[in-house]
């Protein structure tokens, strides 16, 4: 016997909706089983609070007197933003750099600064400084544009990420002679360390391994405020291979999701700079994820220790394209903080900070049993593994 | 006996003074040099374990003192900015005395500065940058 969102929603606002964060939902199954958690439970909250580098803004900044057509690349506080749409509509990346950001020039680079971080400060309210130009057109005259710009004063400022929320990702090492550094940290010579970048069972998308619940439309908490899964999220891989339980085993389904930034928190949008590599913004997601039916109970009752993820060397084989990996472990052994691997203890470090996940969950958790957030029906199911939708590399082709 | 860590800021006309050598053959104290540096205005800054009987510690840091250094406790230079960090535990693995660790239970990441010595590791390794170095 099933249930559905609407039924759902309806206890939600009688106030009588029993809601579990992941970890909690966990613990139910293992004590009840799934058939009675799903007569029980109505809503499990999950959460996420990663650096996720395909994240970015778009703001309308309004019309200036006289008007101005933005043109190519335009600057935030000495970041450039890209202007390639209608007259004042600007979107920044997360990774965006400085154009004097000295970079990987005297490696490894600091990159203190960039999009992710200019996205933070404007999300907390600051003055940001807006540096752009325009070729100058009959109904858009003005050629230049030096002036503060502020959150409240624009119209629209929104946070759209292509790829957020992957389910499940690499554990990275480095059996080189040398210390690399990545997007997945610092990297010591020889396995020196491990880190990885998953909430793992308290993550949205292995709680929901085929999609069954989290769809285009889903309400979710997104950077404090409140968002919605837009579509999937680009690399969107869901035919990878699985385990008993269907939990993938590598990288596979993604989000693409979006919100108003108006309404988030610079507690939830982090901007980061990852040492020899870039800069990048750390997301809060949350998802709730309502459940349908024992199958939903089941999955949301997954732990660290059903998880797997694949050790990649990151010294050859990511960079090299290569597929092969070097084996698997749970995240319940890397939070443990050392691996057993390739007859050594390797220490572990996670750039997903588990401690913000489980925050999300339950600030998810309590907006849910205080009747403000309400679930919604997704309008359109992910591409799922029989979808055909998979992972391409790309297709070099000579041009003539 | 005990073990200290200390920040020792030598003014410019001490830097070639061999001072340290006085806390050995004076003081009996041994020392385990963590950091030393000349700033470009020739100011001396040395980070030092020192172990020895706390009679001679005190009459040892009473010498520094009377030749004009400043005496300050390493845990003082080294600050993690709560407000930035994030809990993540990227730093965990770049610092060699254990000094950050992640609680198992809370998984919040804790920095014991009795143990840091001011390596330096964890600043680039911090997202967040939260690790700051105040010397």
């Amino acid at each position: 016997m099933g249930k559905t969102v609407q039924e759902i929603n309806t206890k939600i606002k009688s106030g009588k909706a029993v809601v579990l964060t992941a970890e909690e939902m966990s613990d139910y199954v293992e004590t009840h089983g799934p058939a009675e958690a799903a007569k029980e439970v109505d809503v499990v909250t999950t959460g996420t609070f990663g650096p996720m580098c395909s994240s970015g803004m778009y703001i309308n900044i309004g019309h200036t007197k006289p008007r101005i057509k933005l043109s190519g690349t335009c600057y935030m506080n000495e970041v450039p933003a890209y202007c390639g749409f209608a007259a004042i509509d600007i979107m920044l990346g997360c990774t965006s750099l400085p154009d004097d950001d000295p970079r990987n020039k005297n490696h490894p680079g600091e990159f203190r600064y960039g999009g992710g971080h200019v996205i933070q400060e404007f999300v907390a309210g600051k003055d940001i400084q807006l540096s752009a130009t325009g070729y100058g057109t009959d109904c858009y005259p003005r050629k230049k544009l030096d002036s503060l710009i502020n959150i409240k004063d624009v119209n629209e400022a929104i946070l759209f990420n292509p790829r957020n929320a992957y389910q499940n990702y690499n554990v990275a090492v480095n059996t080189s002679g040398k210390t690399i550094h990545t997007y997945l940290g610092i990297l010591k010579p020889k396995l020196g360390n491990a880190y990885y970048c998953s909430a793992g069972q308290l993550s949205p998308l292995l709680n929901d391994p085929y999609y069954r619940a989290i769809g285009i439309g889903t309400r979710i908490f997104l950077g404090g405020g409140t968002g919605y899964v837009v579509w999937n999220g680009t690399q969107h891989n869901p035919g990878v291979r699985r385990n008993q339980a269907g939990i993938p085993v590598e990288g596979a389904g993604t989000l693409a999701v979006m919100g108003d930034l108006k309404k988030m928190s610079p507690d939830w949008l982090v901007g980061v700079s990852l040492y020899g590599y870039g800069v990048s913004m750390a997301v809060g997601i949350g998802i709730p994820i309502p459940v349908l039916d024992e199958d939903v109970a089941r999955t949301t009752g997954i732990r660290d220790s059903d998880i797997y993820a694949p050790v990649v060397d990151y010294s050859d084989a990511y960079p090299g394209r290569k597929s092969d990996t070097l084996g698997e472990v749970s995240y319940e052994e890397l939070r443990s903080g050392k691996i057993h691997f390739q007859g050594k203890d390797i220490p572990t470090a996670s750039l997903s900070s588990y401690l913000k996940a489980r925050e999300i969950a339950e600030t998810l958790k309590s907006w849910i049993q205080s009747g403000h957030f309400m679930l919604s029906d997704p309008v359109d199911t992910l591409p799922g593994p029989k979808s055909g939708v998979h992972f391409r590399p790309f297709r070099e082709r000579t041009i003539k | 006996m005990i073990s200290k860590r200390v920040v020792l800021k030598f003014p410019h006309r001490l830097v070639e003074k061999p001072i340290i050598s006085d806390l050995v053959k004076r003081f009996n104290l041994e020392f385990n040099i963590l950091k030393a540096s000349v700033t470009p205005r020739q100011e001396g800054l040395m980070v030092l374990g020192l172990r020895g009987y706390d009679r001679d510690f005190q009459k040892g840091m009473a010498y520094l003192k009377k030749m004009g250094l400043t005496i300050e406790p390493l845990s003082q230079d080294v600050k993690r900015n709560d407000k930035k960090c994030i809990h993540c535990g990227a730093c965990i693995t770049s610092c060699p005395t254990g000094a950050l660790y992640l609680n198992a239970s809370t998984h919040e990441v804790i920095f014991d500065n009795s143990k840091c010595i001011a390596c330096e590791l964890c600043v680039p390794a911090c997202p967040p940058r939260a690790m700051e170095v105040h010397f």
